[in-house]
């Protein structure tokens, strides 16, 4: 039904032709924003030529939005110009900039899921009559919603609901509403975060069908390999400057990464001795093979010992908190096997895995972790309960003993524990959370970014209280952007990119370089079978 | 060492706000309505205006006590109006018609609006509606249900023991007050002894974070769900036990709006989480008292429920916090 008109997905790097002499759409120079004491972005500079892909990188904070919303409108630099097609302008709204060409597709689709494909595309600039008060053209309406799509090589069917599309036809239908406007520049908003492999590789034909009709395309992405894949030039922001533009070509991997985390990757060959076994094997307390789910994760493996500390590093939406979710049963996966103390299991809620003695501080401590209303005390002692049910109750004295054991074992600073876990700091909130899930004793702990967006003392107690759980023969898995804390607290180290496992590294092979080499060097496996959406 | 009676001072203080309400309400009847307060003794049993409001007040209050529940998982329950009615039906018709012992038919009552509890539970956590959906759907048909029960009629009984559960006393109190003394006292134990409460507050605060952490929460919020049918039979049972006659088109009219109104009025946030029972009850007598005042007021019926949305408005006002800010400021704007 949603047959693609467009060419076929090449991974050869297409060369950018005449780059040097087409004009430039859209360019930046010296912009800069501040918010508050924070510097977003600092005198950065932009050039979009017509016919160009331009993958923007850089990890979180790194200014990429930032830089998008100053070049459509949403902030106004405080600093530095931004034209259009040449023309310097101050453009107030999203709007002005769709006005001189500029569209911006967003990451979460912004459609109307239960209006049509072409009332979508159409939406608030439907072609009216002059007369009967402005009614809408609904044959026009179509017309030009079919003409949109024409324009992308998709066909989809104009009436059909939003709704009932896929994810990926839902992006190519808010691409073709961007179009509608003559847009000249689209700026694409990590467009593939949620789509499979088939939908990505659609998805890059269009855009190289609208990158030979002489559009500038800007593609946000994490994927290292979809930027390889697809575009022609690179720009990289680090802590909101510019670390560079180059064309795709020129950067080899492992100096693309290096540019992203500001250091360099050094090409490093860990010695053949450092696989020496240390000690006698460890009980196998959990192993993962080929663990995936459709647009989430696409095969990861791992195991983890008894009393081993096991780390996950990768770049931002490598996987590492889908595989946390997966491990926990938070997400149910549809392929891949998942093994528990030696025996096959199928996780169907977190309760499953609590059951098997897993426990999961989640990423996002807020939204996902405390109950902010409830005490210190009821915080600490609900997975206990849970787990206990709904008969085996902790009496009040229990609960306070256990609240009182853990606030002090762990230091949280609260002035009670009947204060309302919400008036704490980022750091205790994240020790309760701790707290609350040593509780429960369990055989692993899944830690993911524990110390993210807390102060540098609390940070180094949770660090250090990890590798006392350890001492004491708790299994962890530890989840972390910042490298050097991966290195120094696991002795494991499993290294995602592109949502799937690529290297396992140990003992004297595991270092910062080590794990950044492992994330540039590994060669995509191109048309692998069984690529884990099977 | 933590006094034993601590939990009841906590208890109190939390719901200074509606409390305070309730007591200027009182305050204002002692000053304007004469015999308000008036109390006598007539074969055992206290008469009186404050009686009154007690033997009212609790038929809200105990549909109000398992609207607290379902609101603190963020739920609400609109079909508890439509379950009196079912419930009184299914009571009425059971005695008048089939001659059923009453211990039968208040059982069977009280079953039916379990399951109909069940059944918004079910859509709710299983189907996945929108609580708001999912009981407008019963609190639409369900009066058509009682209607069928009754065969449209109203049906009036003869059966003193069914009859007494409005009519009766005990220990000099009208038995809707013991009704209602006994389900809070239940409510207290199974919310603050058992985990259940932990439960309930921890889903209605941070849905995921409960889920993550390991709470049954659909267990749970089905469970709610049927307790509140259950306390919405319960009081099906005294409102046909007043009138001995079930009345399917006017039994419970608007009582969903009623006891939720309670709910807030007692300090529970509709948006969920920190649950206040006693709250509650504080909040159903409010109401009760608001509803008497007017009348012993002479205000006429038709325009009573206009002072009534003022008094509500009132008591709603000063528990916001923004206005609570407010006021706060300007005691400290009008001392610096």
């Amino acid at each position: 039904m949603e047959s693609q008109a467009a060419p076929e997905p090449q991974s050869s790097s297409a060369a950018p032709r005449g780059a040097g002499v087409a004009p430039v759409l859209l360019a930046a120079s010296g912009v800069s924003k501040r918010f508050g004491p924070v510097r977003a972005l600092d005198r950065v500079d932009f050039g979009l030529r017509a016919g160009e892909i331009r993958a923007l990188m850089g990890e979180n904070g790194a200014g990429k939005s930032t830089l998008i919303k100053c070049m459509t409108g949403v902030y106004a630099p405080d600093a530095g110009e931004v034209r259009y097609q040449g023309r310097a302008a101050s453009v107030g709204s999203p709007r002005e900039a769709e006005a001189l060409g500029v569209s911006t597709v967003y990451q979460e689709v912004n459609l109307i899921p239960h209006m049509t494909v072409a009332e979508n595309i159409c939406l608030g600039r439907e072609p009216r009559r002059r007369w009967l008060g402005g009614c809408i053209r609904w044959r026009r309406v179509r017309e030009k919603a079919d003409a949109a799509l024409g324009r992308l090589g998709v066909d989809v069917d104009p009436g059909r609901e939003v709704a009932s599309c896929s994810i990926a036809v839902q992006q190519l239908v808010a691409i073709a509403r961007a179009l509608d406007v003559n847009a000249r520049v689209l700026i694409l908003d990590e467009p593939t975060s949620s789509l499979d492999r088939d939908e990505v590789a659609r998805l890059f034909g269009v855009m190289r069908h609208l990158r030979s009709q002489g559009l500038g395309i800007v593609f946000v992405t994490h994927f290292l390999e979809q930027v390889y894949a697809v575009s022609d030039s690179v720009t990289v922001l680090r802590d909101g400057t510019l670390v560079g533009t180059l064309p795709i070509a020129e950067v080899p991997r492992r100096r693309l990464v290096g540019m992203m985390v500001g250091r360099e990757v050094e090409d490093h060959r860990p010695s053949a001795d450092a696989n020496a076994p240390g000690g006698p094997p460890r009980a196998e307390i959990l192993r993962a093979e080929g663990l995936a789910k459709r647009g989430m994760l696409e095969s990861v493996s791992l195991r983890v010992e008894a009393g081993e500390t096991v780390g996950l590093a990768g770049l931002l939406g490598s996987g590492r908190t889908e595989t946390a979710r997966l491990l926990f049963g938070a997400a149910r996966c549809d392929g891949g096997r998942l093994r528990i103390a030696g025996r096959d299991v199928r996780l169907r809620s977190p309760r499953a895995a609590i059951a098997h003695g897993i426990a999961l501080t989640p990423e996002n401590r807020r939204t996902e972790g405390v109950v902010p209303h409830l005490s210190v005390r009821e915080n600490i002692a609900l997975a206990v309960q849970a787990r206990r049910g709904l008969r085996a109750t902790l009496s009040g004295e229990e609960s306070r003993r256990l609240a009182e054991r853990y606030v002090a074992m762990l230091r949280i600073k609260t002035s009670s524990i009947e204060t309302p876990v919400g008036q704490l700091s980022g750091g205790n909130q994240q020790k309760v959370l701790l707290a609350r899930w040593l509780a429960t004793e369990p055989r692993l702990l899944m830690l993911d970014e524990p110390t993210r967006g807390i102060d540098v003392a609390a940070k180094s107690e949770i660090l250090r209280t990890i590798d006392e759980l350890r001492q004491r023969g708790m299994s962890i898995l530890f989840i972390s952007s910042e490298l050097e804390e991966v290195v120094r607290v696991c002795s494991r180290v499993v290294v995602l990119r592109d949502r799937r496992s690529i290297a396992e590294l140990e003992g004297g092979e595991l270092s910062e370089a080590a794990i950044l080499n492992a994330i540039a060097e590994h060669q995509p496996a191109n048309g692998r079978p069984g690529g884990g959406d099977a | 060492m933590r006094s034993p009676l601590r939990p009841i001072g906590e208890a109190f203080w939390s719901v200074r706000w509606p409390l305070a309400a309730l007591a200027l309400l009182l305050a204002f009847n002692a000053a304007f309505t004469p015999g308000f307060f008036a109390l006598e003794v007539r074969d055992g049993r206290l008469f009186g205006v404050l009686v009154d409001i007690l033997n009212h007040g609790s038929r809200v209050a105990i549909v109000a006590l398992g609207m607290t529940l379902v609101i603190a998982t963020g739920g609400v329950d609109l079909s508890v109006g439509a379950v009196v009615a079912i419930s009184g039906a299914v009571a009425a018709t059971l005695v008048a018609q089939h001659g059923a012992p009453w211990p039968l038919a208040m059982g069977a009552a009280l079953a039916v609006s379990l399951i109909a509890g069940v059944w918004n539970g079910v859509l709710v956590t299983v189907m996945r509606l929108q609580p708001i959906v999912a009981t407008l759907i019963l609190m639409v048909a369900g009066r058509g249900v009682a209607q069928l029960i009754t065969d449209g009629l109203i049906i009036t009984f003869e059966s003193p023991p069914l009859a007494y559960l409005g009519n009766g006393s005990l220990l000099g109190l009208p038995v809707p007050v013991a009704m209602l003394a006994g389900a809070f006292v239940a409510f207290g134990l199974v919310s603050r002894r058992t985990t259940l409460g932990l439960f309930i507050e921890s889903i209605g605060d941070n849905p995921p974070a409960a889920r993550l952490a390991g709470v049954p929460d659909r267990l749970v919020v089905l469970l709610v769900y049927a307790v509140c049918g259950l306390c919405a039979g319960a009081a099906g049972l005294i409102d046909c036990s007043y009138i001995k006659a079930a009345d399917a088109n006017n039994a419970g009219q608007l009582l969903e709006l009623d006891a939720i109104l309670a709910v807030v009025l007692g300090g529970t946030s509709l948006a969920g989480g920190r649950f206040l029972l006693f709250g509650s009850v504080i909040g159903a007598m409010i109401m009760q008292t608001l509803t008497k005042t007017l009348y012993m007021q002479n205000v006429s019926a038709d325009i009573a429920p206009a002072p009534k949305a003022i008094a509500v408005i009132l008591v709603c006002l000063l528990q916001s916090p923004v206005v609570r800010e407010r006021v706060r400021r300007m005691r400290g704007g009008g001392g610096a």
